[in-house]
């Protein structure tokens, strides 16, 4: 009989899980139907890249330096094995540009921007101000989650291009500045090494990221149980699910560019 | 007016007041209707053929204990939920057959204040009051202004105008919702629960407030509450729910003679009576004395000998 009952359990909760991701597509779908009005109201969407951008703007250099710097420093270490520290260089540009830099700021943009969109719709739920807004005929998809969500979409490609440049400059400041390696050498192979297509694949990556992250995000917080708890749960949920997410789509958005 | 699935509490009752909707007729001058209303949440079922009017021009308070539904009566009036079976009219207009912007239009004429004020906090008090306007007009920015100032005066928060809503007290913050609902000055203005929290002056101003409002404006009000004394001094007519239905309606003072055990438990704050002190558990001294508990809930498991 408890088989049973854990049979019946489980398949409650493929049943919940595959509601919940049909809610999370159309909403996406909402979201991105909704997007090219927002055009008519750009006011709207700016306040937001400041809000997802320029306020993570500090935490991205930070990190962005540090992790250059142990790119730098690993790197160094390990090319010396081989006497092949000339190529640190392109070595740490390749990194940055194509995994390190996309999917570290992403991560980063979720714990930072993607919770604070989560708690902050949600608590406009708890607080009955999606409510009222409903009740003054204004659609809270359209005047709350859709700036958001392109806010959250302009202001990730641009950090993660500052993340990578910030990263760049610790990786040649740790392998020029304190390990020594000729700097025309750092810089020229880099220069060589690095296409346009390179650069293009971390802004391709950081899109898709930001498109993960930001409508799951507003969805999270939009679909938030009104109550503190339900707000705390949901923006636990925006970081984890988001980090799955991001994951995922490096995984399936590298082996596309490899083949 | 009343409901539905035991008339004859009701009519035992006999308090249909003058000034409320009568029984059973068709209300000529009502603002909603609503017509044999059924509306379940989940199992539960919440009305059962639920027939009342609020008629143009009154204050009509809407009263009875927790969960008994009025909340959700308030959804359904604003087209927040749909019914499962019957019609909400407003103006004429059946809610559970429009469309989305059906809907909206028909709320574009309501005003509605929250518990809580439901303030936009990231806003300040002026382009709190603005906002509909901004949202549904294309007025010039002087002529905003010239409104927004209007309806704050018209609350006593002129001078609040550049506030933000963390500043305000509780009572500010429902008189500033109050200028909000009324900007785009609705025909019908739905207050739910607007005394909770206010000390006794903020409570009074508010109080005034409606009723100088609904007369001044010529609008009608639905004003959900507890507080049966504060509400019977503004009140035309009064409905009392329990379990889902109109138990009695009429003025305040009528309920107030009623002989119905429901209506004098709610009316004088009796804690017992046909609603129950005890949630409803297993037996008091069975459970002291360690048998086995009924409900897990109420401390779970088996207590060992």
């Amino acid at each position: 009989m408890s088989t049973v009952n854990l049979r019946i359990d489980r398949l409650g909760g493929v049943r919940g899980a595959l509601e919940k991701l049909g809610a999370y597509l159309l909403f996406a779908g909402r979201l991105l139907l909704a997007s090219p009005r927002a055009v008519l109201r750009p006011g709207l969407v700016v306040a937001q890249i400041y809000n997802a951008g320029a306020l993570s703007l500090a935490l991205i250099m930070f990190c962005g330096l540090f992790v250059g710097m142990v790119l730098g420093l690993q790197g160094a270490d390990l090319l010396q094995r081989f006497g092949a520290e000339e190529a640190l260089g392109p070595a740490a540009a390749l990194g940055m540009l194509k995994q390190l830099g996309p999917v570290v700021a992403a991560l980063l943009f979720a714990g930072r921007a993607g919770t604070a969109l989560t708690s902050e719709i949600g608590l406009m739920a708890a607080t009955d101000q999606l409510s009222a807004m409903e009740m003054m005929a204004v659609d809270p998809v359209r005047r709350v989650c859709v700036p958001r969500f392109l806010g959250a979409l302009i202001a990730l490609p641009l950090l993660t291009a500052i993340f990578i440049t910030i990263g760049l400059y610790g990786s040649q400041l740790v392998g020029v500045q304190l390990l020594g390696i000729d700097a025309g050498q750092f810089w020229s192979q880099m220069r060589n090494a690095v296409e346009l297509d390179d650069i293009a694949e971390g802004m391709v990556k950081s899109v898709f990221f930001a498109l993960a992250i930001a409508s799951l995000a507003v969805f999270e917080g939009f679909h938030a149980q009104p109550t503190a708890e339900g707000v705390g749960r949901a923006t636990t949920r925006t970081v984890v699910n988001s980090s799955i997410a991001v994951l995922l789509l490096n995984y399936v958005l590298t082996a596309f560019y490899i083949h | 007016m009343e409901s539905s699935a035991t008339p004859a509490v009701a009519v035992d009752l006999a308090l249909t007041g003058r000034s409320c909707a009568p029984v059973g007729e068709e209300v000529r001058d009502a603002i909603v209707s609503i017509e044999g209303l059924v509306y379940r949440a989940g199992r539960r079922t919440i009305f059962d053929g639920l027939n009342l009017a609020f008629r143009k021009g009154q204050v009509t308070a809407v009263m009875g204990p927790s969960g008994t539904g009025k909340t959700t009566l308030l959804k359904l009036i604003t087209g927040q939920v749909r019914p499962d079976r019957g019609r909400v009219l407003v103006d004429g207009q059946d809610l559970g057959q429009l469309s989305r912007e059906g809907v909206y239009a028909v709320r574009r004429r309501m005003g509605m204040l929250f518990q809580n004020g439901a303030l936009l906090t990231d806003l300040s008090v002026f382009e709190n009051v603005a906002f509909p306007l901004r949202e549904h007009t294309d007025l010039p920015e002087r002529l905003v202004r010239h409104v927004v100032l209007t309806k704050l005066h018209a609350v006593g928060l002129r001078g609040a105008a550049s506030l933000m809503p963390a500043e305000l007290s509780g009572g500010m913050a429902r008189r500033v919702a109050l200028a909000r609902a009324i900007v785009m000055d609705p025909a019908l203005l739905i207050y739910d629960e607007p005394f909770v929290g206010l000390d006794p002056i903020s409570m009074g101003v508010v109080l005034r407030l409606i009723r100088q409002m609904n007369d001044a404006l010529g609008i009608t009000s639905i004003v959900v509450s507890h507080d049966v004394h504060e509400i019977s001094a503004v009140a035309d007519c009064t409905y009392l729910l329990s379990e889902g239905r109109v138990v009695a309606s009429g003025s305040p003072d009528e309920l107030r003679g009623s002989q119905s055990e429901i209506v004098r438990q709610f009316m004088n704050g009796m804690a017992d009576g046909p609603v129950p002190f005890h949630f409803p558990a297993p037996d008091y001294e069975t459970q002291l004395l360690g048998a086995s508990f009924g409900n897990r809930a109420a401390g779970g498991g088996k207590v060992k000998p």
